[in-house]
């Protein structure tokens, strides 16, 4: 069993669009969305929920006021700035509970915090693991793990040959909890040296956690000189240049659609798509690129 | 004044938003741009600042002294964040698990923990064409963005008009990122994954108690529903930017909308008095 993800460092490249086509292309597969806190995988595979989990992670400080006696002891050492007239600010609060070990007045409880929830479903490409964290919510990273732990449980008890993992932006907490121990990292980007500064950056990333590459260029006609640019960036540093696609607003009709570009149109985006994912597969298959 | 431009979704314009507002008051104002998007900053892209000054980001990560330490185990019993662990005769630190918290030197009964500083990250500064310019860069491989974007904030300048970019998302780097804004920009595109990831951003602001208003970006395209929405919530649309190949063709080599078409500034200035006019 293979995972794939699809990252790009920069948001807004297209990642979910090209999951939501790669669904549709894949056979044998679970489909994940790590994109714990601006998930939209969903919007296109329309899924059915079969099962709802919450997500208890973390704590957060609690000051009881009748045992309070505002020393200010909790104040000083938070580091945080999280405790202010003797009141937690629980969107500050890391849930270190130095406060509770320290409080002379024993006034300090922790108190365990629901960040979010995740949901096994099924759609009509297959089964889906996606989550919800909380407003404002710490974790992201923990909640991307138990996202992936599930999908890999669900590819295990049905013998699938493939997760397919939606991932988030950035190079951070959660893209790090996506990345690490993967087959194969997707990278969408796009001509824009916004987009090929972040490029950089997460290709980085994956090099520091040993996971292979590929790069997907989309938008390519937007700006060619610039996928000239990422081109040869990718083969001064051996790394391969799966797709490219060019731009055209059927991306954004399908989108609007609520349907995968590939089964929306079958216009040059889908066969480019198409192309992609034959050669995702012909690397997974061959085990090339250290797979 | 202290703008925040953020967005749920990525790739939706923020950093066009925030760079060529900066731009378009810089000479009637004394403007700030503090890019906390500091996983992938790229204002620096569009501003080409000529950078004076920087500084590296620690969090203070435990070292334990064998000598003194008794392998009592509190300090393992106090971390949130199992990042220290007590194994026979060793005690063992992971240092990227620490959020420097300070809570295992703190109550270390031998005194036996001091805490030395991790490398998190940099934030650097200087001048974009007479603005001032702050971002902070998390280095390749650290998990932890909040430190970082702390850090960057802390050169708040209260007199003038200080604009942040913020982290795509709604998650804890948001969050650092937009408290303590006067005013937040969401910028959004008229797709239901705008519209999606719009209602989540929303929510966050409101949560923070934090006045908004809506870039529409891209409009044009898509559908309707971040416009329906924003009516049925009463959150001002206050700049509509069209979806242009020329505005593309701009970006896409890093020149500001505002100097690649000029006539975009009257309308980042007229954004600004919008704000002026919805923020607290």
């Amino acid at each position: 069993m293979k995972e794939i993800v699809v990252l790009s460092g920069k948001g807004g490249t297209g990642k979910t669009s090209i999951v939501g086509s790669l669904a549709a292309l894949a056979e044998r597969k679970v489909l994940a969305d790590c994109d714990v806190d601006a998930a939209d995988l969903h919007l296109l595979l329309k899924p059915r929920l079969k099962q709802e989990t919450e997500f208890w992670s973390g704590q957060v400080a609690h000051i009881d006021p009748e045992k309070c006696t505002q020393c200010g002891l909790c104040q000083d050492l938070c580091r945080f700035d999280a405790i202010r007239d003797f009141r937690v600010d629980p969107v500050s609060c890391e849930g270190c509970g130095f406060c509770s070990h320290i409080c002379p007045d024993e006034a300090i409880t922790m108190k365990e915090n629901l960040s979010g929830h995740w949901f096994i479903s099924d759609t009509k490409y297959g089964p889906l693991v996606h989550a919800r964290l909380g407003i404002a919510q710490e974790n992201s990273g923990k909640l991307v793990a138990q996202v992936r732990q599930q999908a890999r449980q669900i590819a295990g008890e049905r013998n699938l040959d493939c997760i397919i993992s939606d991932g988030p932006p950035g190079i951070g907490c959660p893209v790090i909890s996506s990345l690490s121990g993967a087959n194969l990292a997707l990278m969408v980007t796009e001509p824009t040296l916004s987009g090929i500064h972040d490029l950089e950056r997460v290709l980085d990333v994956c090099r520091h956690f040993g996971v292979t590459a590929v790069v997907c260029i989309n938008k390519y006609d937007l700006n060619e000189e610039n996928t000239l640019k990422i081109e040869s960036y990718c083969a001064s540093h051996g790394i391969g240049v799966a797709g490219r696609i060019p731009f055209d607003n059927v991306v954004t009709e399908s989108i609007v659609k609520g349907i995968p570009v590939v089964e929306y149109s079958d216009g040059r985006v889908s066969q480019e798509i198409k192309r992609l994912w034959d050669g995702i597969s012909a690397i997974i298959r061959n085990g090339g690129g250290g797979l | 004044m202290i703008i925040s431009v953020a967005s749920g979704k990525g790739g939706t314009g923020k950093t066009l938003v925030s760079t060529n507002l900066a731009l378009s008051l810089k000479n009637s104002h004394k403007v700030m741009l503090l890019d906390c998007d500091v996983e992938e900053p790229n204002a620096h892209v569009f501003l080409k600042p000529a950078l004076t000054g920087s500084e590296a980001v620690f969090i203070p990560v435990p070292r334990i002294d064998e000598e003194k330490c008794t392998r009592c185990g509190k300090c393992a019993e106090v971390c949130a964040y199992n990042a220290i662990a007590v194994l026979g005769d060793h005690v063992l630190t992971f240092s990227q698990l620490c959020h420097g918290c300070g809570a295992c030197s703190y109550l270390c009964p031998e005194k036996a923990i001091s805490e030395e500083p991790r490398e998190m990250g940099v934030v650097e500064w200087g001048q974009a064409d007479g603005l001032e310019f702050v971002h902070g860069k998390l280095t390749v491989g650290e998990a932890m963005a909040p430190p970082i974007i702390r850090k960057v904030k802390e050169h708040f300048n209260s007199d003038g008009v200080v604009i942040v970019d913020v982290p795509p998302g709604t998650s804890c780097p948001v969050v650092e990122a937009i408290k303590d804004s006067d005013f937040c920009l969401l910028v959004t595109e008229p797709t239901p994954f705008g519209l999606n990831d719009l209602v989540l951003a929303v929510e966050t602001v409101r949560e923070l108690n934090i006045p908004c208003g809506i870039v529409l970006n891209r409009a044009g395209v898509g559908d309707a529903g971040v416009e329906e929405y924003c009516r049925k919530e009463n959150i001002p649309i206050l700049l509509t930017i069209p979806l242009d190949t020329e505005i593309a063709r701009f970006y896409s080599k890093g020149v500001p909308l505002v100097e690649g078409m000029p006539e975009w500034k009257d309308n980042f200035r007229k954004l600004f008095d919008r704000i002026k006019g919805n923020s607290r």
